[in-house]
């Protein structure tokens, strides 16, 4: 039964926790309470590699400096609390493991681009929200409610399956060049929340949102570069979704 | 300090506040205060489904639904509640589904359904599917539609505002809300937020345990303000240790993947359910399941060169179904195990996953300072309550349908109060208590380190309170909670400032946790018997003689300001069901 995979099985539960290496995290500190300007911060830590860049900065603020801050809860990349820019990339510090990453080499955090910094890892989250809102992400429906559900076949619900993965982590948003230019862009994540409404079939107002998205702010700002999904820690294919709505509103079916 | 006055504060937009939140902005101006953006909840780590007999794919109903909920809690259910949670399910999963959630669906186009543990045909004859699910991704999706009807509504958040302080004014003897007080983590700011009604839906307690399946932040803030303030908690020992979660990490599983046909074996590849519960087999109840694995592990068949381990294998199941029905889960295997599902087994272990327990109300969610004294205008739903519809033990899959029901009952109840009740006065220096925690924490000087108690803690609950219990293994808790909570009155923390203080609230968190723990371990050592969750060795049986009721723990303060606890008991609702044996 010695396929490669079992022998990773045996090796994994032989590891006894010990191979501990010394890496070095550079984080991105800010703190207007004491200064103005943003600072490169260097801490060295010992940490085993199979484990998460966020267990590396609970080891920093847990041990070393307790004003290190940042947002997380879940810790296995279901709540989208911890986006960051690691090593230039946005990531989800949970879902990263530090053997991932290069870390024979320092190991640069800081907070995500295009949104406000209020203090080192943490950023104002409030207009990436508000281009959430703003393309209405509810079912809108007419007519009488029927008593049971509303029937849908796997097929129509397999059509937005994709988007509805989305954990608002702003990983996309934020990795956006548009957006960074121009933070009225409504950015990926909102495109592909409103995806997730336009395709599925029990809604009824995919003409609205497509309208919204036809804004001058909306859709046609994309330039397909791709950042997006490379960004996204669900997997979820942005930059297609974006096509598709750009597409539907060519051809105002969907 | 600022003050706010609205109708209608709920504390937590999880499942159960914001599903709340939909009903009590339709009527009365509501608040919602949450330490987390809402969609950060840990609903949102739910996986596996959410249980209504709607007899979509097969024949089903709810008393059914009632009695294996009953069952399954062990008898100490109360079942007048129960049979509401499982009547009012349909309804629930229905008002999703139309409020947009994404369900799985048949061939037809109706909400698919699968097996769940515990979950069964006719009184336990087979497993029925009684789960509807969205993949493995259900809370997730429950929390997304929650949020985006709070949205269509027009909900007021307040994201990031920490609930620390419950106030309580005595009138005419009866205690009574007036309102809480909570921390501005932006700008360290405390407000006071007088309200006519206020309900508690902020979650479980999870992180006094170190393997746990709960995030971060499920510290039990708001168990902790009620019984601060002379409020009872109720059944806090009964745990739910879940049988599946990630080896040493924690990170769950979802029952779903044995609802799919996933299963347990131990070191010689044995099938060990079958020997435990020939008829559910690896969908057993959970405390089943999760004291077999251990009992293979102590028996020395365990996995891994340190036995210390079982797997649950997937291995049999075609890729596609794994990939359609459990994305995220075999994901998960591959991100932080670096192991394919697809072909290995997956190591496993038991983890702290539920607290059954919690501020005690009565079916409308109206919370109580006795056993059968209501609080006026005080509401609590979702995991902070115990109604109690899961008794020792909760069946999967029935928690995402309490936030539901109960959420929903807690924000049509406390919304009406609100119109018929008048605000109740303020006390004097209503944010006093939170202003002088804070305060002391930030200028403390002493020289022990939040990080160190909170490590200390979870590793002797991990010893000592979990699957397995003893007087012994109890008492070197209590002693070690006590040790802790002396020794975190010398606690300081290192980040002084105002903004963003995180360092400041692990500190209170940890508060919390320390009270928690401490309630949790002597209503453990007084309940001398095993039920549901909560497994005495010394005592191996279940006895309804002594132990047919709920435990009430209320903290006493001493003249000198030393607290302690005392211990009560409430009688158990049974309706139709006579206790019985519990097979699977
Ligand atoms: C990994 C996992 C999988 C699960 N799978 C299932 C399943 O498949 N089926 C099922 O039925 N159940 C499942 N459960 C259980 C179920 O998900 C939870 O019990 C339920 O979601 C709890 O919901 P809640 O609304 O009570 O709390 P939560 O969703 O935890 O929300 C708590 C809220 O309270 C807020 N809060 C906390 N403290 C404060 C404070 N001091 N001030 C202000 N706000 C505060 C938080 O910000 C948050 O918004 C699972 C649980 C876990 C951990
Ligand atoms: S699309 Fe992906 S990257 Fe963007 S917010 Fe959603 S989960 Fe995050
Ligand atoms: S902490 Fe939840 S996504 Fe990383």
């Amino acid at each position: 039964m010695a396929t490669p995979t079992m022998d990773k099985l045996a090796a994994l539960e032989a590891d006894n926790g010990s191979h501990l290496i010394t890496v070095t995290f550079r984080i991105r500190r800010f703190n207007p309470e004491i200064s103005e300007e943003a600072t490169w911060e260097d801490f060295q830590l010992e940490i085993d590699p199979k484990e998460r860049v966020l267990d590396g900065l609970h080891k920093i603020k847990w041990e070393m400096d307790g004003s290190l801050t940042f947002r997380r809860s879940c810790a296995h990349g279901i709540c989208g609390s911890d986006a960051m820019r690691i090593n230039g990339k946005n990531r989800l510090a949970c879902k990263t493991l530090i053997k991932d990453i290069n870390p024979s080499k320092p190991i640069t955090i800081e907070a995500i681009k295009g949104l406000t910094v209020q203090k080192d890892l943490v950023v104002d989250m409030e207009p990436f929200f508000q281009a959430y809102r703003d393309v209405m992400p509810f079912l809108i429906t007419k007519g009488n409610e029927p008593t049971r559900e509303r029937l849908q076949s796997p097929e129509d619900r397999e059509r937005f399956d994709d988007t509805t993965k989305c954990i608002l982590c702003a990983a996309c948003t934020s990795s956006c060049p548009v957006f960074w230019n121009d933070g009225q862009y409504f950015g990926p994540a909102a495109i592909v929340n409103a995806h997730r409404f336009i395709f599925d079939s029990r809604d009824e107002a995919g003409e609205q949102r497509l309208e919204i998205l036809n804004d001058k702010d909306g859709v046609w700002r994309c330039r397909t570069t791709f950042n997006c999904t490379d960004a996204c820690p669900r997997g979820i294919e942005v930059t297609k979704a974006i096509q598709e709505v750009k597409r539907a509103l060519i051809t105002r079916r969907f | 300090m600022k003050i706010h006055k609205y109708d209608t504060v709920i504390v937590g937009a999880g499942g159960a506040g914001m599903r709340a939140a939909i009903e009590s902005t339709k009527r009365s101006r509501t608040a919602v205060l949450t330490k987390l953006y809402p969609t950060r909840s840990h609903t949102g780590a739910a996986q596996g489904g959410m249980a209504a007999a709607l007899a979509n794919v097969e024949e089903d109903n709810w008393e059914w639904h009632t009695f294996d909920t009953i069952k399954g809690g062990d008898y100490l259910v109360d079942q007048d509640a129960a049979e509401i949670l499982a009547k009012e399910a349909i309804d629930a999963v229905l008002d999703l589904e139309k409020m947009g959630l994404p369900f799985g669906r048949t061939p037809a186009g109706e909400i698919d359904q699968r097996r769940f543990g515990g979950h069964s045909r006719n009184h336990g004859e087979a497993p029925v599917r009684r789960a509807c699910y969205s993949g493995d991704r259900t809370g997730h999706m429950i929390l997304q539609t929650l949020y985006q009807n709070c949205i269509k509504e027009g909900v007021e958040f307040f994201n990031e505002f920490y609930v620390l302080d419950q106030l309580i004014v005595e009138e005419d003897g009866v205690k009574k809300s007036a309102g809480v007080v909570a921390y501005e983590l932006a700008t360290g700011e405390i407000h006071v937020f007088q309200a006519k009604s206020v309900i508690y839906a902020s979650g479980g307690t999870g992180k006094f345990f170190k393997v746990t399946s709960n995030a971060h932040t499920l510290t039990g803030d708001g168990q902790a303000a009620c019984y601060r303030r002379g409020l009872p908690l109720e059944d806090m020992e009964f745990f739910q240790f879940h049988p599946t979660g990630i080896w040493r990490m924690g990170i769950l599983l979802t029952e779903g993947a044995r609802g799919e046909g996933g299963i347990l074996r131990n070191k010689d590849g044995e099938r060990f359910m079958e020997k435990y519960a020939p008829v559910m087999k690896d969908l057993a109840s959970r405390d089943v399941v999760s004291r077999s694995i251990y009992t293979e592990i102590r028996e020395g068949r365990g996995c891994g060169p340190e036995g210390d381990h079982v797997y649950l294998d997937l291995t049999h199941l075609p890729p596609e179904q794994l990939d359609a029905k459990l994305p995220d889960i075999t994901e998960f295997a591959r991100t932080y195990l670096g192991i394919e599902p697809y072909t290995d087994p997956i190591p496993i272990q038991p983890t702290a996953h539920y607290a059954m327990g919690g501020i005690p109300t009565n079916v409308e969610g109206e919370v109580l300072s006795d056993n059968t004294t209501v609080v006026p205008g005080l509401y609590a739903a979702g995991e902070v309550a115990c109604v109690s519809v899961h008794g020792a033990n909760r069946l999967g899959t029935n928690s995402l349908l309490d936030i539901n029901v109960f959420g929903k009952r807690a924000g049509i109840a406390a919304a009406e109060y609100a119109h018929t009740a008048d605000y109740v006065e303020l006390p004097e220096n209503p944010a006093a208590q939170v202003q002088a925690q804070v305060e002391n924490l930030l200028s403390a000087t002493g020289t022990e380190r939040v990080s160190v108690i909170r490590k200390e803690l979870q590793e002797t609950m991990d010893a000592n309170v979990m699957v397995f219990r003893t007087e012994q293994t109890i008492k070197t808790a209590v002693e070690k909670i006590a040790e802790l909570r002396e020794r975190y009155k010398n606690v300081s923390v290192q980040d002084k400032g105002k903004r963003f203080n995180t360092d400041l609230l692990e500190a209170i968190e940890l508060g919390n946790l320390l009270d928690l723990a401490e309630v949790m371990a002597v209503s453990a050592l007084a309940r001398k018997e095993s039920r549901g969750g909560h497994y005495r060795e010394d005592y191996p049986n279940r006895d309804d003689v002594n132990f047919m009721r709920h435990t009430m723990a209320y903290r006493e303060v001493a003249d000198g300001g030393k607290d302690s606890i005392r211990l009560d008991y409430k009688p158990v609702v049974q309706t139709r069901y006579q206790p019985m044996e519990r097979k699977y």
